[in-house]
């Protein structure tokens, strides 16, 4: 395994000095294809001869010491994860790997499947031995046709060397890991809905509970769904060791983190970061060159569309080590997984949004309720109502047609949906609506005038009214 | 724990395997895995769900049934828990409601429904579901058994404020022979796509489309054509589903409702008759889990037309020369000339074809007018086709377990009863409600032979025809009575219109019968209703002993073991455990 100093990455794509590149090792470095011989001249696979010489259950103990959490989005605890499954269960259980990577904003499984397809393997196997998974499923989404190429070659190779298929390196330990590609939906990033679409009926998330994956998943059998880069980040787990792997980073969520940055910076794109050890302020200006030139930062969304918009001015209360309290910006912020939720956002996915002063709000959030009213999957009532409402509500504040009343009445839509679905979409589509009108309030107003609420906008009601009014 | 220490009301129930719950401040005992909705339907606290069908899988897709649920605070580490003067732990309430069908009740958990949380879910799930929905209540079909509207008048909000233009979808498809499908007006519960799947086991429906545009379809190359159809129309709770056969016939609320049982097979499912002035306009299943759970076959469900048909018989008929056609009479002449005939035939050349579609009471008459006429040749027609794997008997007579309690005949024996007409043996014939041209194999020329014959029959046919008396009987909608089915479960007959005309319940044309032919000692001649001759009854038959009207109930009550069982039902028996 060769030094990172003697690793080379191609112009333009060099780490900048504060990132630590452990899942990314490989990305867009010169020389490196995604073969297995070059992976294993990396020192591939020597991670997994280490994991099948352990017992299973020594593998978890070390994911649960390591303190990983999954990197998909929510964040949960990847280890005790891995217990849910029943005890005493005499089903097969399965393993999922979601690279249904969705989110607006999120682009970091995509770097892993195109360009380092084993790495993923490689921690893929090592957590269905843990969780004595037989078959395996990587659940690719439809716009990576390319990748699901890569993956489909690196897992015949991985055969080819006994990496997979029958009695893995001697060990008496069988695996298939399978592809599976999805049609193009968001919803099939949420994993029951994935387990729906593996199934092979519409992607609708199953309602928990009863249907806890991990207890009943994939055919009713206890199924482990992890993203990416959460498998990636096992492997460096057993790699590192459990104690040693939760000494990087901040104590809640250790361990490198990836952060995919979009919108208006100098140097947009992907930075894998020790958790918690820069600031968003430090992300944006030093790692992201800061704002383009003439402009000034005005609002960040933390953790993929879903997550709720943060102003860059706004004053957020930060404690110090002492326990006082200290006035703070968003760019003081930590970025670990828990940190901006003190501050009523999400670190999500690592997909942050940017967006400057020559943004227009309302025309953003638009924008994502035309993305959340389209990727509804139409299961439930307040999602499949509530989405194409609000898109029609900012749709008409943007186009200056809607009275000063229907922020307000966006908002309550909003506030209508969340917290009453089945799955987290009801969450996702309407914190951004809260986030968007309750913060930057004042640009929707903006764009109102009272008298619209007087005038029909709506010529279904226009029509409707001429049977109201009396002609004399 | 000392003696002396109170039991915990949750010992208590953990005793009887149960849980405590409160409800709206009130605690109740529920068994342990009760669906919350449930649980609170059971105790006259309404949960309003669109989805959910206690015979079906959850969805919990329609959010209606949110209520606002707590539990006990979670303990600290070492802590013990503290319980109130009532022996119960305080009520910790979760800020979010949570729905109703999806989870189950657990011990000293708190439900309310009518807190602010609980409206406020309400009133917004149905603000969202009228949003796309048309507006235009007055010319739906469903008005006044729709869900939607019911719940908007009991948990809606007065205005809408959704202003916008509507999302467009499907109006008025035909998606099979009977049922016509609205996507504009479906609140997509999916229960007709589970129904599908789940009982009648054939994926014909499914969604399509993305969120706002989701739409009830069926799948390419389908059509809803399934014996079962139906039902879809009647668990759909708004007027997405409509049958083509009721649609726009009659606003339900002028139909009354008589609990009854359908006739058309040996299962006897429960069913409600829905009528208005004398006119059937629709049938509908009625619950009843040993028997046919929520459903009916499509066929049974569709054959109501012949009571209201042209071809009913609304007079008595006499021929009183055999080449004259026959005259409209009066009953009570009638009945004493029909003795008089009786009398005089011989009684070794007399017979009755019956039916095992007579109720327990009608046979029994008949019963007795066979004996007391001395008539040995007594049989029913027998109608033997193949189940469905469903509903359907392969017995297609309803009560042919009645007939073999009462009559001690099954059938076996017609084909002797035929012959004898077709030779000659038998010269005059009693037919109670049957085409025997069309049933038994005697052609009308063969009848045309015989010196007498009497028929009982509530419609035109061949054999009425052919008779030299008519006296119209009534459908099954028209009379009281029980009936025995496959499994041995008598039960109810209710009398949803008026006999039509001057038509008579059957068991009334009998009872007249006997008293004209000079019975005395039966009771039965002088009841009143077919009830009086139940109770007769039941005090001869051992299988019949405690058995009354009342407590047959609407649900009806095994009396017999015949080992048949109702294929649908077994199914559903090991779902339910």
């Amino acid at each position: 395994m060769k030094a990172m100093s003697e690793i080379t990455y191609k112009p333009g794509r060099e780490p900048h000095s504060r990132e630590t590149r452990r899942i990314f090792r490989n990305i867009d470095r010169v020389g490196y294809n995604p073969s297995i011989e070059c992976f294993i001249e990396d020192g591939g696979y020597e991670t997994l001869k280490k994991a099948v010489a352990m017992e299973p259950a020594a593998i978890i103990d070390e994911v649960k010491k390591s303190g990983l959490r999954g990197r998909g989005g929510a964040g949960f605890p990847t280890g005790v994860k891995w217990t849910f499954i029943p005890k005493g269960n005499t089903k097969p259980v399965y393993l999922v790997c979601n690279c249904d990577e969705s989110e607006p904003g999120t682009f970091k499984d995509r770097f892993i499947v195109h360009q380092d397809p084993h790495q993923l393997i490689e921690g893929m196997i090592i957590a269905c031995y843990a969780v004595q998974a037989h078959y395996a499923i990587i659940y690719m989404r439809e716009e990576f046709p390319e990748a699901a190429e890569i993956v489909r070659k690196a897992l015949a190779e991985a055969e080819e060397r006994n990496f997979l298929g029958k009695n893995i390196l001697g060990s008496g330990y069988d695996l298939k890991i399978i592809l599976h590609r999805g049609a193009g939906a968001y919803i099939c990033g949420e994993e029951t809905g994935l387990i729906n679409s593996i199934e092979g009926v519409r992607p609708y998330p199953r309602i928990k509970p009863p249907f806890f994956p991990a207890a009943i998943g994939l055919y009713g059998c206890p199924t482990i769904v992890n993203n990416v880069e959460s498998l990636c980040q096992v492997r460096q787990v057993l790699m590192r060791g459990g104690e040693a792997y939760a000494a990087d980073g901040s104590t809640r969520s250790p361990g490198t983190r990836i952060i995919g940055v979009s919108g208006d910076v100098q140097r947009p794109g992907y930075y894998e970061i020790i958790s918690g050890s820069i600031t968003y302020g430090e992300l944006l200006y030093d790692l992201c060159g800061g704002p383009k030139p003439g402009r000034t930062f005005k609002a960040i969304i933390p953790g993929g569309a879903s997550a709720k918009v943060m102003r860059c001015d706004e004053v957020l209360k930060g404690r110090n080590p002492d326990g006082s309290v200290r006035k703070m910006t968003i760019f003081d912020v930590p970025m670990d997984l828990d940190s901006i939720a003190q501050h009523g956002s999400m670190s999500g996915s690592g997909g942050v949004i940017v967006m400057d002063d020559s943004r227009s709000m309302p025309e953003m959030l638009r924008n994502l309720n035309r993305f959340f009213a389209w990727e509804s999957c139409g299961q439930c009532t307040p999602c499949r109502e509530g989405n194409p409402w609000m898109l029609k509500l900012s749709t008409r504040i943007c186009e200056g047609k809607a009275a000063p009343e229907d922020v307000d009445l966006l908002k309550s839509v909003a506030d209508n949906i969340c917290g009453r679905t089945v799955c987290a979409f009801g969450e996702a589509c309407s914190w951004p609506v809260q986030a968007f009108t309750t913060k930057f309030r004042e640009e929707f107003l903006a764009l109102t005038k009272p008298i619209n609420a007087l005038k029909p906008h709506n010529p279904e009601t226009a029509e409707a009214r001429k049977y109201l009014t009396r002609e004399d | 724990m000392s003696s002396e220490q109170p039991i915990l009301p949750k010992d208590a129930a953990a005793a009887e395997g149960k849980v405590n719950v409160q409800i709206n401040g009130k605690w109740h005992r529920f068994p342990k895995g009760t669906r919350i909705a449930d649980a609170c339907n059971s105790v006259g606290v309404h949960v309003p769900c669109f989805c959910y069908h206690p015979k079906l899988s959850v969805a919990g897709s329609c959010r209606m049934c949110l209520v606002e649920q707590g539990m006990p605070p979670r303990l600290a580490p070492g802590a013990t828990p503290t319980y109130n003067d009532d022996g119960y732990q305080t009520i910790q309430w979760m800020p979010r409601a949570i729905v109703a069908c999806a989870n189950t009740v657990a011990e000293n958990m708190g439900i309310r429904t009518d807190g602010t949380v609980c409206r406020e879910a309400r009133r917004a799930v149905l603000e969202f579901l009228l949003t796309n929905h048309p507006l235009d209540c007055p010319i739906c079909d469903q008005a006044g058994e729709c869900k939607l509207q019911e719940y908007t008048a009991d948990y809606g909000q007065p205005s809408h404020r959704f202003t916008e233009a509507k999302i467009k979808k499907g109006k008025n498809i035909s998606i099979g022979p009977r049922v016509n499908l609205d996507q504009e007006r479906c609140v997509l519960c999916r229960r007709c796509v589970r129904f599908m799947k789940e009982i009648v086991g054939e994926e014909t429906l499914g969604v399509v489309g993305r969120g706002g545009h989701n739409a009830i379809a069926c799948y390419p190359g389908k059509t809803l054509d399934s014996n079962y159809s139906m039902n879809v129309v009647d668990i759909c709770p708004v007027g997405a589903m409509t049958s083509k056969d009721f649609r726009f016939k009659m606003r339900v609320w002028f139909l009354k409702s008589t609990p009854t049982i359908d006739v058309n097979c040996g299962t006897g499912t429960n069913i409600n008759i829905w009528t208005r002035e004398q006119q059937v306009y629709r049938i509908t299943p009625r619950q009843n889990d040993e028997v046919n759970s929520c459903w009916m076959p499509d066929d049974h469900r569709l054959n109501y037309k012949y009571i209201n048909a042209p071809e009913r018989l609304l007079t008595p008929l006499i021929r009183t020369d055999a080449e004259a056609e026959q005259q409209p009479a009066a009953w009570e002449p009638l009945l004493r000339a029909v003795a008089e005939q009786l009398r005089l035939c011989k009684s070794s050349e007399l017979a009755i074809i019956a039916s095992a579609r007579l109720t327990n009471e009608e046979l029994y008459l008949t019963k007795h007018l066979a004996d007391l006429l001395g008539i040995k040749a007594l049989d029913i027609v027998p109608r033997m086709g193949e189940s469905d794997g469903m509903l359907i008997s392969a017995d297609r007579n309803p009560n042919t377990t009645g007939a073999k309690l009462i009559l001690g005949r099954d059938g076996s024996s017609l084909p002797d009863i035929v012959r004898g007409v077709k030779i000659g043996r038998i010269r005059s014939l009693i037919v109670l409600g049957e085409d025997v041209t069309a049933e038994a194999g005697i052609s009308a020329e063969q009848l045309g032979e015989l010196d007498y014959l009497l028929v009982v029959a509530h419609s035109e046919s061949p054999t009425v025809r052919a008779a030299d008396v008519v006296l119209p009987g009534v459908t099954f909608a028209e009379k009281y009575g029980t009936m025995i089915n496959v499994t041995g479960r008598i039960q109810r007959l209710n009398r949803a219109i008026e006999p039509l005309g001057e038509a008579r319940a059957d068991w009334d044309i009998l009872r007249a019968l006997l008293q004209e032919c000079g019975e005395a000692t039966l009771k039965a001649v002088r009841a009143t209703s077919s009830m009086d001759i139940l109770e007769e009854m039941s005090e001869q038959f051992e299988a019949l002993s405690g058995v009354t009207w009342a407590n047959i109930g609407n649900c009806g009550r095994p009396v017999l073991e015949t080992g048949v069982t109702i294929p649908l039902i077994e199914r559903e028996k090991p779902r339910k455990s």
